[in-house]
């Protein structure tokens, strides 16, 4: 693939995983689990329900804190942020953001405040300026003002941008999450099944703007997906996981084919050719999508 | 499932409660008799004569026997049969009054809201009148006005920023206000200690800002962390603290004998001096001073970067750390934003009424601003204004006719019964009034 | 503080710290349920004290009992106060909670109705019984029974703790061995998935509640029998209790029971060092550095829900 070679080019990778083990009381949810991620690239982690995906995410975002492993960023700058166990916000700021498998948008503000508080968290503007109405802090508002108008009009929201985040349609909102998540200028953006409960006009907006996050924006993706044929469309690499443990990795078509994988999925050995899994695949995406995961801490 | 035919002979399926045997006195309707002839009991209770310890039962007696709990009956049973019985023509007459009222006042609220030099005229012309108004007041309310209504309403709308736009519930707040009036005390030379120097005591409220913000953050930095309702107890348990500080540590703050105040605000320019005196007038009109450029310089901070973190973290904590605001700092901000104020409200009121004592700054001060911040709305500044300024004028205007020792009890009802039926308050914010339809959307 | 003076003091802070458990077993209980701090609870250990003290005075004559006329004014004491303290709590959580719970409402709107609740009920008690303190009418001649390591116990002592033992083996029992006790579990667990289950959850809350609220009532009367009872007595030792609560690991019925024991002797040994003034000082500082260091207290949460 093209591509591929592209990111080798650009050189090294983003996000260095290895031995992330995470155990609640006596359920291993991730079991030494290690990937790496190259810079610019598309990695998609697929996996039966409960295999580990979002507690993954949450582990990499600083919401859970695994016991073992350890979780390297590394930004293009240079030097390298260890996240596990790393604040939250921290995360955020050192340039990893994420959307939620659950929509979490505040749902009381508009949609350009939602995508505003994001931009603001870059900002360092203090309270005292603010309440004096310094230049610098009037500055500081119009910038975020005008920087969230950006974002808002690269996922196409720019003519909602005064409606409650509530009131969106069910792809908007998660247009609009991914908006907030792109607001911070991530270097990495973890998407957590973004085509969930979408329409297919929606679902190929999506793929769309995933790649346009990916190409224009240079920003390596990171996406947890049941929607197979999603996958298969964007991703670089599929990484397969299954009961905490990684069990397979690869370029989407050679996933599809690995027995370990089909086995996964189907819940015994298997012997049907690729296409018939795909299928399998496809279907259980559809069940699965609607069962909600782990829930964020 | 077996399907039953209804009166009108349609298949529908039972309900589980249709299914269940209903006994006649286990209908809604007669469950509601019992909780209302029980709302009369205790409101003839709430609304009876002062007992005593000496005799127990006295209270009890009178109250059971008075005509007190034959009104309250009469009552309930009257609302009782107006809801079982007739409220269809009740309801409907509501209805239609509804609808008349409501076209005109929408269209009122229309046009105030579409023009904001309208909005901008009326705050004008209200700062006015608020201005004026101590000049048509007997001194009595002109003291009124200052000790309770100016000072609780500055502390509102301290309050208001930490439990209004941060969402937290701070039950120590009067602690600040103690601090900042143990402040001005220390610096004006009215402790037992001596300061350094005496100072003016408009210069004492820089340093109480400072001193109560160093004592919020002392405070909020390990606490902020914590779930909400440990917040709550650990900013009680610090109240308690300072209290009783404030009264057993006898060679600094004086002890439960009080500090009398030695200074009163003055402006001394050589040429030009006033002070601050007996006088509550030009201390009320310090006061709106204070109000209004703290009002002004708050509402910066709620339509801020500052303010809509605040309202993320309201709303979901957990994606408003993932999205890059640091909760810890943002509350923590608030919670020191609350206390200075809280510290401002101290001094002033250190000075107005010259004298000093623990029992005025006792737990339930926080509980009444508290109350009053509920009441009016919280999260917005024409709520709490009007909510502290409401509840303090009651209880004043009615204390000839309601036992003042009573007040508590009021409002401990009040705030159970607009939790349970206006949980938004009186005027409320926007954002808050979404939230909580949100919230219960969601559930 | 010599040996002998330590040993007085410990036995006193036993005292005090068995009926802080007692108390604490409402809040983790309820904690444990609804996830919610039941501010009220105090005014629930408040009512048990009128309870006792409304019968005890109709009941108990000016002459000295005989040694078994004591022991039946005790039990009467005790069950009158758990009968007002456990219908406070029931018409607590049917009023105020119950509502709210069936819409949804934000956490910090039950805290505030728990505030609110608190404050009517006490001024209430005050209103109707004075706001001066009463003593209990003497329902035995309190001498001392026996020295333990030369301390005396006299028989309100015993009787505190005897009476609390025996009621924190009846709710271990209660949470851990019966239908009640599994629903409960069942209901801090997930109350989705257990109403899902069948858990009837409204049912489940409301006993919880009654539960605190009778083992409330009879700390309540016990704490009226050692000292007095006052509309406002309610306050400090459910605050006290509620950092036993936490001290121990909230929704932990065992680890309220030992945070309560803690907090007495921690207590006990405040005024013994630095004078009554400086009584509950103690045990906020205890409750502030275990919120610090440890917030999920000695014997660990039993809350399974974070978010």
């Amino acid at each position: 693939m093209a591509k591929t070679e592209q990111v080798a080019e650009a050189g090294g990778n983003v996000l260095e995983v290895s031995g992330v083990t995470l155990r609640f009381g006596g359920l291993t949810s991730l079991n030494d689990v290690s990937l790496s991620m190259g810079r610019g690239e598309i990695l998609a982690i697929i996996g039966p329900n409960g295999a580990g995906k979002t507690s993954f995410f949450n582990s990499v975002t600083g919401a859970y804190l695994p016991q073992e492993g350890t979780i390297g960023f590394l930004p293009r700058a240079g030097g390298r942020h260890e996240l596990r166990g790393c604040k939250p916000y921290l995360v955020s700021r050192h340039g990893v953001s994420r959307t939620f498998q659950n929509i979490r948008l505040f749902g009381a503000l508009t949609a350009l405040e939602n995508v505003k508080i994001a931009v603001e968290t870059r900002q360092k503007t203090d309270a005292v300026s603010i309440m004096l109405g310094l230049p610098h802090a009037r500055r500081a508002e119009r910038e975020s003002d005008r920087r969230a108008h950006e974002v808002l009009a690269f996922v196409g929201l720019e003519g909602r941008l005064n409606e409650l985040a509530s009131s969106l349609s069910y792809g908007e909102q998660r247009r609009l999450e991914i908006a907030r998540a792109l607001a911070t200028g991530p270097e990495l953006l973890l998407l957590d099944e973004p085509a969930a409960g979408t329409n297919p006009t929606e679902k190929r907006d999506l793929e769309d703007l995933i790649r346009r996050i990916n190409a224009d924006l240079g920003v390596s993706v990171l996406l947890i997906e049941h929607d197979m044929k999603l996958v298969m469309s964007v991703a670089d690499r599929v990484v397969v996981l299954n009961f905490g443990k990684k069990i397979a990795e690869g370029t989407p078509g050679e996933v599809q084919r690995d027995p370990a994988v089909i086995e996964a999925y189907l819940g015994a050995s298997a012997e049907e050719d690729a296409a018939a899994v795909a299928d399998v695949v496809a279907g259980q995406a559809a069940s699965g999508a609607a069962e909600g995961e782990v829930k964020g801490a | 499932m077996s399907t039953v035919r209804d009166s009108k002979g349609r298949e529908r399926v039972p309900s589980a409660a249709s299914l269940r045997r209903v006994r006649w006195y286990q209908e809604a309707r007669w469950k509601r008799l019992v909780a209302l002839l029980v709302l009369a009991v205790v409101g003839a209770q709430v609304t009876g004569v002062q007992g005593t310890s000496t005799d127990i039962f006295y209270a009890l007696g009178e109250n059971f026997t008075g005509t007190g709990i034959w009104i309250w009956l009469a009552l309930c049973v009257g609302v009782w049969v107006i809801r079982e019985f007739l409220s269809e023509p009740v309801n409907r007459g509501w209805v239609a009054s509804r609808d008349r009222v409501s076209q005109p006042v929408a269209r009122v609220r229309g046009v105030w809201q579409a023009d904001p030099r309208l909005r901008y005229g009326g705050g004008a012309l209200l700062l006015v009148v608020l201005i004026l108004l101590p000049l048509w007041l007997s001194t009595y309310w002109q003291q009124v006005m200052v000790d309770q209504i100016a000072i609780f309403v500055l502390l509102a709308i301290g309050l208001n920023v930490v439990i209004g736009w941060a969402g937290m519930l701070d039950l120590g707040f009067v602690a600040f206000f103690a601090i900042g009036a143990y402040s001005a005390a220390f610096w004006t030379g009215s402790l037992p200690v001596e300061p350094p120097v005496v100072l003016n005591t408009f210069l004492v409220i820089p340093i109480a800002i400072v001193t109560c913000l160093l004592a919020g953050v002392l405070l909020g930095a390990p606490t902020l962390r914590l779930r909400g309702d440990y917040l709550a107890i650990v900013t009680l348990g610090f109240h308690e603290i300072v209290y009783l500080a404030a009264r057993n540590w006898t060679d600094f703050t004086g002890g439960s004998r009080g500090a009398r105040m030695s200074e009163r605000f003055v402006i001394d320019l050589g040429f030009w001096r006033f002070e601050w005196g007996l006088d509550p007038k030009p201390y009320y009109w310090l006061l709106l001073g204070f109000i209004v450029v703290i009002i002004f310089l708050f509402l910066r901070l709620e339509h801020s970067r500052v303010g809509r973190a605040w309202t993320a973290i309201r709303e979901d904590e957990v994606a408003a750390a993932s999205t890059g605001v640091n909760t810890v700092r943002m509350k923590l901000l608030a919670f020191a934003i609350g206390a200075s104020t809280s510290g401002v409200a101290g001094v002033v009121y250190a000075s107005k009424v010259a004298f000093i004592s623990p029992e005025n700054f006792v737990l339930l001060l926080s509980i009444l601003v508290l109350a009053y911040v509920i009441f009016g709305g919280m999260g917005s500044i024409p709520g709490v204004l009007a909510g502290a300024a409401l509840l303090i004028w009651l209880p004043e205007y009615l204390r000839d006719s309601v036992d003042p020792q009573d007040r508590f009890m009021y409002l401990g009802a009040l705030l159970v019964v607009m939790m349970i039926y206006r949980p938004q308050g009186l005027l409320p914010s926007k954002r808050r009034q979404r939230e909580l339809r949100l919230a219960e959307e969601k559930a | 503080m010599s040996l002998q003076d330590f040993w007085d003091v410990f036995v006193l802070g036993v005292v005090l710290g068995s009926l802080y458990a007692v108390i604490a077993i409402g809040y983790t209980l309820v904690y444990g349920v609804l996830q919610l701090l039941n501010f009220a609870h105090s005014e629930v250990f408040m009512s048990g004290g009128f309870g006792g003290l409304i019968v005890l005075t109709v009941v108990v004559p000016a002459a000295d009992p005989s040694g078994i006329q004591s022991a039946g004014y005790v039990l009467l004491g005790m069950l009158a106060g758990a009968a007002l303290g456990g219908g406070v709590a029931y018409g607590l959580e049917r009023v105020a909670y119950r509502p709210l719970r069936r819409r949804g409402a934000p956490r910090l709107v039950f805290l505030i109705t728990a505030i609110g609740a608190s404050f009517f009920i006490y001024n209430l008690a005050g209103k109707i019984f004075g706001r001066n303190a009463s003593r209990m009418p003497s329902m035995y001649e309190n001498k001392t029974l026996f020295t333990l390591f030369g301390a005396p116990i006299n028989v309100t002592q015993a009787l505190v703790v005897v009476s609390a033992v025996l009621m924190l083996i009846l709710v271990d029992f209660v949470v851990n061995r019966t239908k009640l006790g599994s629903g409960i579990r069942a209901v801090a667990q997930d109350p989705e998935v257990a109403s899902l289950m069948g858990v009837n959850i409204d049912k489940v809350v409301s006993r919880t509640f009654v539960l605190g609220g009778l083992m409330g009532g009879v700390a309540g009367f016990l704490y009226g029998t050692t000292t007095q009872v006052w509309y406002t007595m309610g306050f400090l030792p459910g605050i006290t209790a509620f950092a036993a609560a936490v001290l121990g690991g909230i929704g932990n019925v065992r680890g309220a029971m030992l945070g309560g024991m803690v907090l007495g002797v921690v207590e006990a040994m405040t005024v013994e060092i630095w004078g009554d003034a400086w009584r509950y000082v103690g045990a906020f500082a205890v409750l502030v550095a275990v919120l610090m260091f440890r917030p999920t207290g000695i014997l660990g949460e039993r809350v399974a829900r974070t978010a």
